[in-house]
């Protein structure tokens, strides 16, 4: 077997990394591969608590790594899914516990068992992202439809580029479609023509993301609401499936639609 | 009608057009690592140094960076002045 490693990145902190990071992991695994999730932000981890395992973390990443324990302990198993697993980042230590060339040969040992590797890198461009970008295959950049994080991502996309790990996929998450009709936000065509990156996911904007990280079960196990089909289609975009865009809009709900059309609206 | 235009103007000055125009140029000045104030100096000498080899129309020249995917290419557009007979 050899595992495809994916880095999920930003620049920008608080963008949606980690609930990218751990949906992908949830939709690939929930398809019957098996799949690693690593969190690389070390001192500041968060995985853990996004995909619900904050309460079975025995070793860590920094462990795995200084050989404190095999790596197939550091792997903890998913509850639900049981082709899931995630490496947590160590807490007590900081990012230079860890040098890309762990991350290469900790990746290169996974490969051998695993389908996917999931890597969710810290913000910021110093040494946690160039660990979490050192062995990627492929690395998607997560960014929101607003100035900063758009801003951000393309810093990230040059450097991804320059570490010829590019060209990176743009993932745009918690897209607003009610205020990119009025014109206040940027639209996902804007994002694209800006950071000129092909694009593999659109998220919109979705309470349930809140409300399903709160109680430890990853969106992307909800196939009903459209924050969790769209990180699905995410996932399937990953594997190489064409898959057609959702339908933003339907958020909106049939009542309101159906109003829309008596008012003749569109 | 009134409403249509009214909407279509609104949208030329929307906080996303301004979002993204704003972007755009700070994204030339992020990949190329060059200040407005850079851009400005590079002009200046551009035509300064063109202008002692020949005539140029300094009213209708036009030096710009443009974005080519995530290419960009200095782009200068500098008409020359036909030279005067003589005699």
């Amino acid at each position: 077997m050899s595992g495809k490693v994916i880095t999920i990145t930003s620049g920008k902190g608080g963008v949606g990394k980690t609930t990218t990071a751990a949906n992908l992991g949830v939709a690939l695994a929930s398809m019957g591969n098996k799949v690693v999730c690593i969190d690389s932000d070390i001192g500041l981890r968060n995985l853990d608590v996004v995909l619900g395992l904050e309460n079975r973390i025995v070793y860590d990443l920094v462990d795995a790594v200084e050989g404190r324990c095999r790596v197939s302990q550091a792997m903890i198993r998913d509850k639900r899914i049981e082709t899931l697993y995630l490496i947590p980042a160590a807490q007590t230590r900081d990012k230079n516990a860890v040098s890309p060339s762990d991350m290469i040969k900790l990746c290169d040992t996974l490969r051998e068992d695993v389908d996917w590797i999931i890597i969710d890198s810290p913000a910021g461009i110093e040494r946690g992202f160039r660990n979490a970008i050192a062995p990627a295959d492929e690395v998607l950049v997560v960014t929101n439809p607003e100035v900063s994080a758009v801003r951000d991502a393309d810093r990230i996309i040059g450097l991804v580029e320059a570490e010829e790990r590019g060209p990176a996929k743009l993932v745009i998450n918690r897209l607003k479609t009610a205020m990119v009709k009025r014109g206040d936000m940027l639209s996902a065509e804007d994002v694209v023509e800006l950071l000129a990156i092909p694009l593999i996911g659109i998220v919109p904007e979705d309470e349930n993301v809140i409300i399903s990280t709160n109680q430890g079960q990853p969106i992307a196990l909800n196939e009903k609401c459209l924050a969790g089909r769209s990180f699905v289609n995410i996932a399937r975009r990953v594997k190489g499936e064409e898959v057609p865009w959702l339908d933003l809009n339907e958020k909106e709900g049939l009542f309101n639609r159906l109003g829309k059309i008596i008012s003749g609206g569109g | 009608m009134a409403s249509f235009l009214d909407r279509l103007t609104r949208k030329q000055h929307s906080s996303a057009s301004q979002a993204k125009e704003r972007l755009s140029l700070v994204l030339i000045h992020d990949r190329t690592d060059l200040s407005p104030e850079n851009l400005r100096s590079l002009k200046d000498r551009l035509i300064e140094v063109i202008s002692d080899y020949v005539k140029i129309d300094t009213r209708h020249t036009e030096i710009e960076i443009k974005n080519d995917g995530r290419e960009q290419t200095l782009i200068a557009n500098i008409p020359l002045m036909k030279p005067r007979p003589r005699g």
